[in-house]
């Protein structure tokens, strides 16, 4: 960085930064949304595993497991772990359902501050309200193309 | 004995391998487009919805367990698979066969969101 390109304007820069920047880090952030990504979804199986043998079964299984594990996905963003995950994890935090957890609880405790309904109630949905209206949505065109095609 | 014990150890394997491979490719779509983490989600959903009710997302579930029902795609498989069961006892429970079969999860991030609220303070992001 010593060496600065003098006649440069905030496109020369960008340039510069380009030039210098991706490769590496492309690389490494795959290989730990990868690790991560798997890690949790292991950890899914394992619960899995401890409710079957507790005697849970089909829906009531699959409910119970995504439950737990979005319990500590809020859980973790409470206490502030999953944020420093997710710095190192990119994508691998972001797409299991502990990252759709953690958007939820994420926003809901930092307006709390703007007070309990339009803050903490109502930002809590700022990302998963656009899942929610998209599956909801798509969720009844499919149900009505099985039904009637 | 080790025959099962091989069995459960290959059940974790192709979860991790099918998990991570969603999440990988998540995240090099994320490095060449910069889409934002509330997009990818709704991407990811909505190609889950599109997978299961084109069939070919039930057999990857079969296969890889919760490597394919943990991430987000998962959720829209959860929907759409309601939505299909649904549409065949009837009109009614076409429309509302999706939201029903995700219910579990929604009402869990709400209910643990708004704990989460009562306990903790916002702190400031170190980065």
């Amino acid at each position: 960085m010593t060496a600065k390109p003098r006649e440069n304007s905030n496109q020369n820069y960008l340039n510069y930064v380009k030039t210098q920047d991706p490769p590496t880090k492309h690389l490494n952030n795959c290989v730990s949304a990868f690790l991560v990504g798997g890690f949790i979804c292991s950890i899914g199986q394992f619960i899995r595993y401890l409710l079957e043998y507790a005697g849970l079964s089909g829906d009531e299984l699959a409910g119970a497991t995504s439950i737990i594990l979005i319990f500590l996905g809020c859980l973790l963003t409470g206490l502030g772990v999953y944020d420093r995950i997710g710095r190192y994890a990119g994508a691998g935090s972001i797409v299991p359902i502990t990252g759709f957890a953690n958007s939820v609880t994420s926003p809901a405790i930092e307006f709390k501050t703007e007070g309990w309904i339009y803050g903490m109630a109502a930002k809590m949905f700022t990302v998963a309200g656009a899942i929610i209206v998209f599956g909801v949505f798509s969720g009844v065109i499919v149900g009505l193309v099985y039904m009637f095609v | 004995m080790q025959a099962e014990l091989l069995q459960i150890l290959l059940t974790y394997l192709k979860a991790f391998a099918v998990g991570g491979g969603i999440c990988l490719l998540a995240q090099i779509i994320i490095n060449f487009t910069d889409l934002t983490a509330g997009k990818i989600l709704v991407y990811f959903m909505l190609a889950g919805v599109v997978l299961t009710a084109t069939g070919v997302y039930q057999p990857l579930v079969e296969f890889a367990g919760a490597g394919a029902t943990v991430p987000i795609s998962g959720f829209g498989y959860l929907l759409a698979n309601g939505a299909m069961k649904g549409a065949e006892k009837g009109f009614f429970y076409a429309v509302t066969g999706s939201l029903a079969a995700a219910s579990a999860g929604v009402t869990a991030a709400v209910v643990f969101a708004f704990l989460m609220a009562l306990i903790f303070k916002s702190r400031t992001k170190r980065s």
